[in-house]
């Protein structure tokens, strides 16, 4: 029997990484990365992807040789009567240490970027105020200012333009929320009484999910939203019909909040 | 030391042979301070409530592979209201039931309730724990707990459905949470007990493990499964009580309104809540102060359970003992300065979240020692395959997949796009199901003997072991891959999103494994249910190991030894020159006349 669960054993490695071949072709992957910063993230899955598989390998492909060639019924050496040893020990602890120091330095500058370098002088493109279970918008109106009485309210619907750095505040109004952009590489939470900056730079024009990835209650799953990514031109014409239209069916009116 | 231990045992089994046969039914098997009893109250205990979150878990794969449909057997009575399906609300109250009683109720249970209480002063060579009343307490402290579980899933609005962490402020306003209303409630007192509980037992682990050791016993005698439990006692010790503040100040605030962590000016279904003033972040890292250390108390005694049975079936002694004791007090060490990196995108000051980053990276090299010292045992040993011997490679192998995609959630930029998604479900469930519950099992066929006098069936332990192995991997492995999809966790129906569609057919395969292994545990309920009462009776050492648990009678009388056993050496002297026969017992005295060498070093 050894040789059988030997094997079985040597499927876990074996499948394990055909799968990791198969799954991209098949159409089962990341989404296309839409987002000047993305490639960083991407590139660091792919690279901890392959590290973790050749040491993946290697170790299931020990355990099954092990597992194989030690298994008592067949074994006729005696065993190897031993209580480790210093060297490997050494070796095998300085080899991962540095391995795991060097993964961590290396990722502090994409991490920088997508969340501690936030872009100065740049004005929010809109306000996002999530709320159980819609995604509020509030951009600037024709005065370009955030808080004013010509600002242009949307819901889920959150058109951005494409090629730009935009900047997004990120509110709650009740409890936490997550804004999932997987298309963009985004996600951060939204956390009532905080005012969260999210910036990136979207690629092409194109309409994406925008999903809710942290537990907001039972109506969770259907806080859905989109991003609408528009070239400039469309997307100014696009704000122009919205304070239009606004203004169209607005009685001036108090202020929200 | 070791004098008083020997004089405290000689009195006690003289006190055991007066007290067996005047002791009631109800001191010997229900109030009982003996370790034994208690611990195996744990573990039926733990098993029943193993089915009761493996059977939640299944409903949530229901719902998706199959949503909104109706649900065959169970559906038209559980939902009648809903025509046979699930509702969102109870699915969110799936999940978050489902990962609550599997992690306070069943592994943090199972691993430091039954078998640290088993296997802790029978594998030191004490009569019983150092305060048998507090130990049965432990244990009854549990069933307050059990209680208001149960109870809150009949309450108006069900039980608690804010997921297993309990983030406010979701949990914490009522109206938030159309779902959980004072179900959260009976939650969070259940945890409280709980907590007790634990605190109890980590009291008296560590007292025992440190007094009452018997002759010979040093430290570095103890098999890995008490150095296992007595670090872990201690994570219990330092962590517990943070998540115990914890629980009383979301308690207050829900039936109180402190509003410890509501802010201010929270709009909730369009009414304000409370005066605010509080910070819902603030919750988070009390949470995970406690919960993260809580992973490695959910991981390191079933890493102390598989060394001990790898050396055992390997006939070989471990290989380096001393690097993996080092390495587990390096894993709590660390444990304790890395709870962070659950709040990445929490909205954390994110250069908080590199230092966190850093740290746990790092806590990658314990467990990547320990990985490496098991595969060292086995080689160039005579490897013989039992189930337990099974199990336990498969938690190496399980382990091996659970901590290499944990790197990818350390690197913080990747994390970006894999939290919260079904990557983080696959590496939760490597760890904990593919590594402490396939040590657990493990664990039960390699002690079974010496808990019930019987042997469970090697055979049908097999096939259990094959199709878990088998269907856990179909369900979990598959996790890795629309996790990277972006599949994101905790939606009742993700497939209205363009992005998700596509995964529908791969999550209806893992329904399928997943249910395939639920009905493997069947075999395993069947040969224990049967084994204990017609199982072919034992001898004290069935599997010819070496530690002192097998030096006692199968199952162990009150008091468990016969005779008072003395250590002469480590439990993992499988295979020894200085001995003609395979295993040399830790009480087994030297050869006439043999010198042993000096270290080498």
């Amino acid at each position: 029997m050894g040789k059988f669960w030997s094997i079985l054993f040597l499927m876990v490695p074996v499948l394990g990484i055909a799968l990791f071949f198969w799954a991209p072709s098949a159409g089962y992957w990341l989404p296309r990365d839409n987002s000047v910063h993305g490639y960083q993230i991407d590139h660091l899955f792919n690279f901890i992807l392959v590290l973790t598989g050749v040491v993946f390998a290697a170790t299931e492909g020990a355990l099954f040789w092990f597992v194989w060639r030690y298994d008592a019924a067949t074994n006729r050496d005696p065993i190897k009567f031993t209580h480790g040893s210093h060297n490997l020990e050494v070796i095998w602890t300085i080899l991962p240490a540095a391995t795991l120091l060097f993964i961590a330095i290396y990722q502090m500058n994409a991490w920088a970027d997508v969340k501690m370098r936030v872009p100065k002088n740049l004005p929010p493109t809109v306000e996002v105020t999530a709320r159980q279970f819609e995604w509020r918008l509030r951009y600037p109106g024709p005065d370009g200012k955030l808080g004013t009485m010509d600002d242009i309210h949307h819901v889920n619907d959150m058109h951005l333009p494409a090629g730009e750095e935009v900047l997004i505040e990120l509110k709650s109004m009740d409890v936490l929320h997550d804004l999932f952009l997987p298309h963009l590489r985004v996600k951060q939470d939204a956390v009532p009484g905080m005012s969260i900056p999210v910036w990136f730079r979207a690629k092409d024009v194109g309409t994406f999910d925008l999903v809710c990835a942290e537990l907001c209650g039972w109506g969770h799953y259907k806080m859905k939203g989109r991003a609408t990514i528009q070239s400039r031109a469309e997307y100014d014409k696009w704000l122009e019909e919205m304070a239009v239209a606004q203004a169209a069916t607005q009685e001036p009116e108090k202020e929200e909040e | 030391m070791s004098s008083t231990t020997f004089g405290a045992h000689a009195h006690d089994d003289a006190h055991a042979h007066g007290h067996g046969h005047s002791a009631g039914f109800l001191r010997t098997y229900v109030f009982s301070l003996d370790h034994k009893v208690i611990g195996i109250q744990f573990l039926f205990s733990t098993l029943l409530w193993f089915v009761v979150g493996g059977l939640l878990a299944l409903a949530v794969r229901w719902q998706l592979a199959w949503p909104w449909s109706n649900m065959p057997i169970v559906g038209a009575r559980l939902f009648a209201g809903e025509g046979g399906q699930i509702s969102p609300e109870f699915y969110t109250m799936l999940f978050t039931m489902h990962a609550s009683i599997m992690i306070f109720f069943v592994i943090i249970p199972i691993l430091a309730g039954a078998f640290g209480n088993f296997l802790i002063p029978l594998m030191i060579g004490a009569d019983d724990m150092a305060f048998p009343t507090l130990n049965m307490l432990s244990y009854w402290f549990m069933w307050p707990a059990f209680i208001c579980m149960i109870i809150s899933f009949f309450v108006p609005g069900g039980a608690a459905a804010a997921g297993w962490t309990g983030y406010p402020p979701l949990s914490a306003v009522d109206s938030a949470a159309p779902a959980s209303l004072n179900g959260q409630t009976y939650w969070l007192i259940g945890l409280i007990f709980v907590g007790i509980s634990s605190m109890m037992g980590s009291v008296n682990y560590m007292t025992t493990i440190i007094q009452m050791r018997a002759p010979g016993m040093t430290m570095f005698r103890l098999p890995m499964t008490i150095w296992a439990m007595f670090i872990t006692a201690v994570l219990q010790a330092f962590a517990l009580p943070v998540l115990t503040a914890a629980l009383f100040m979301q308690v207050l605030d829900r039936v109180l309104h402190t509003g410890f962590f509501v802010p201010e000016g929270l709009i909730v279904n369009n009414a304000t809540a409370g005066p605010g003033g509080g910070q819902p972040l603030l919750w988070q890292h009390l949470f995970w102060f406690y919960s993260h250390p809580a992973v490695y108390i959910m991981i390191l005694p079933a890493m102390g359970m598989v060394s001990d049975m790898i050396s055992c079936f390997a006939r070989k002694p471990l290989f380096g003992y001393k690097p993996m004791v080092y390495s587990i007090a390096g894993i709590a060490g660390l444990g304790f300065i890395v709870w962070g990196h659950h709040m990445f995108m929490s909205g954390m000051n994110p250069a908080l979240g590199m230092t966190f980053m850093v740290s746990t990276m790092m806590i990658a090299l314990p467990s990547a020692i320990k990985t490496f010292n098991w595969l060292g045992t086995i080689w160039g040993g005579k490897l013989q395959f039992t189930a337990p011997m099974l199990f336990a490679l498969s938690f190496v192998s399980m382990f091996i997949i659970g901590g290499l995609s944990g790197i990818f959630m350390a690197a913080t930029p990747v994390d970006v796009f894999i939290h919260d998604t079904y990557f983080i479900v696959a590496h939760i469930h490597y760890v904990l199901f593919g590594g402490t519950a396939f040590g657990v099992f493990g664990g039960i066929y390699f002690w079974f003997p010496k808990m019930f006098g019987r042997m469970m069936n090697e055979f049908w332990g097999k096939v259990h072991f094959f199709f878990s192995f088998i269907f856990f991997n179909g369900t979990f492995y598959l996790m890795h891959i629309i996790g990277a999809g972006g599949f994101p966790r905790r939606l009742a129906d993700p497939y209205h999103y363009e992005t998700f569609a596509h995964l529908q057919g791969v999550n209806q395969f893992i329904s399928i494994c997943a249910f395939g292994m639920g009905a493997a545990q069947i075999i395993f309920a069947a040969n224990f249910i049967y084994s204990i009462f017609m199982g072919p009776k034992c001898g004290r050492n069935p599997w010819h190991a070496n530690s002192l648990e097998w030096f006692a009678p199968s199952p162990p009388g009150h008091g468990n030894f016969d005779m008072q056993p003395i250590v002469y050496r480590g439990p993992y002297e499988y295979g020894s020159p200085e001995v003609q026969s395979d295993y040399y017992p830790q009480t087994q005295a030297p050869p006439e006349g043999y010198i042993a060498p000096k270290p080498a070093h």
